[in-house]
């Protein structure tokens, strides 16, 4: 467990990439009950104007989170967690799509023991989601 | 069609009551692609202090989604469905959800605004334990696009 007076705003906490296939926006559909066609059928994302089928944004905002969680060890410990969604994550049917993350020291509350983790979310080169910000409970060292 | 005004302020009955399943909370963690034993392992969990597995920081959404149909399905509330881009998505946690809760949660639709054509609304979920104390709250900013 990381200690929170260890830390330094700006600091690198974790980092990771994901690799999407049409397999996982499935998986993702089943487990949340998310069944909106654009999200594994070309026809219907098409049809209302996309150019193909694309990651829930849900799914984006649900694994962004990971390396967090891993790196404070405990997922109960993540008490808030906002984003903005400003680009969609298109995943190829043959090559997928690969989604990086990097979570940075935004705001440290030493008196409240917390800490406000900043993601930056990438796909293609661009950044998917907006004020991406991850509330963490930490102890003191 | 444009999002009725009269929506803001709306308070929706609560959803039937949700039970938490552990294989449902497994799924939905092999899903978001989290490998904490505590989202997986019951004895990890409870070694880190916690009843059972803990659903990923996510899980609401999964609630939230029930109340959210309630809203698309209000006779009056001139949302295209096929017009909505989810904005904005938050959750703020009073407890961590885990495996054997039976949760309520309920809707309430807190602003509803128009900008450029399009239509703003902001739907926000409190989702309570059955013993009605706080678990979390799922707050959606949905777009819906107006006539192009």
């Amino acid at each position: 467990m990381p200690s929170i007076d260890d830390l330094t705003v700006g600091d690198v906490v974790a980092e990771a990439a994901f690799g999407l296939t049409r397999d996982s926006l499935v998986r993702y559909a089943g487990a949340s009950g998310d069944f909106n066609p654009i999200h594994y059928r070309d026809d219907v994302a098409t049809s209302v104007g996309l150019p193909g089928v694309l990651a829930h944004g849900m799914l984006t905002m649900g694994l962004a989170v990971q390396p967090v969680v891993d790196w404070i060890g405990d997922p109960a410990r993540v008490t808030d967690y906002q984003v903005r969604f400003t680009r969609p994550v298109l995943v190829d049917p043959t090559d997928g799509a690969s989604v990086g993350v990097v979570a940075k020291v935004g705001q440290l509350d030493s008196d409240a023991g917390t800490a406000r983790i900043d993601l930056t979310v990438t796909f293609n080169g661009e950044t998917v989601l907006g004020k991406a910000q991850v509330r963490v409970a930490l102890d003191h060292a | 069609m444009s999002v009725n005004p009269e929506l803001q302020g709306r308070a929706f009955p609560p959803a039937p009551p949700y039970l938490v399943g552990r294989e449902k909370v497994r799924e939905f963690s092999r899903a978001v692609f989290a490998t904490s034993p505590i989202n997986h392992d019951v004895d990890a969990a409870r070694a880190a202090g916690h009843a059972d597995v803990v659903a990923p920081p996510t899980f609401a959404i999964v609630l939230q989604e029930t109340t959210l149909g309630q809203l698309l399905a209000e006779p009056d509330s001139g949302i295209d469905f096929t017009r909505v881009v989810h904005g904005d998505q938050r959750f703020s946690y009073s407890r961590p959800i885990v495996a054997g809760d039976l949760l309520t949660a309920q809707l309430a639709v807190t602003s509803v605004k128009t900008l450029g054509g399009h239509g703003l609304v902001t739907a926000e979920t409190t989702i309570t334990d059955s013993d009605g104390v706080h678990v979390a709250t799922a707050v959606s900013a949905l777009v819906v696009r107006g006539d192009e």
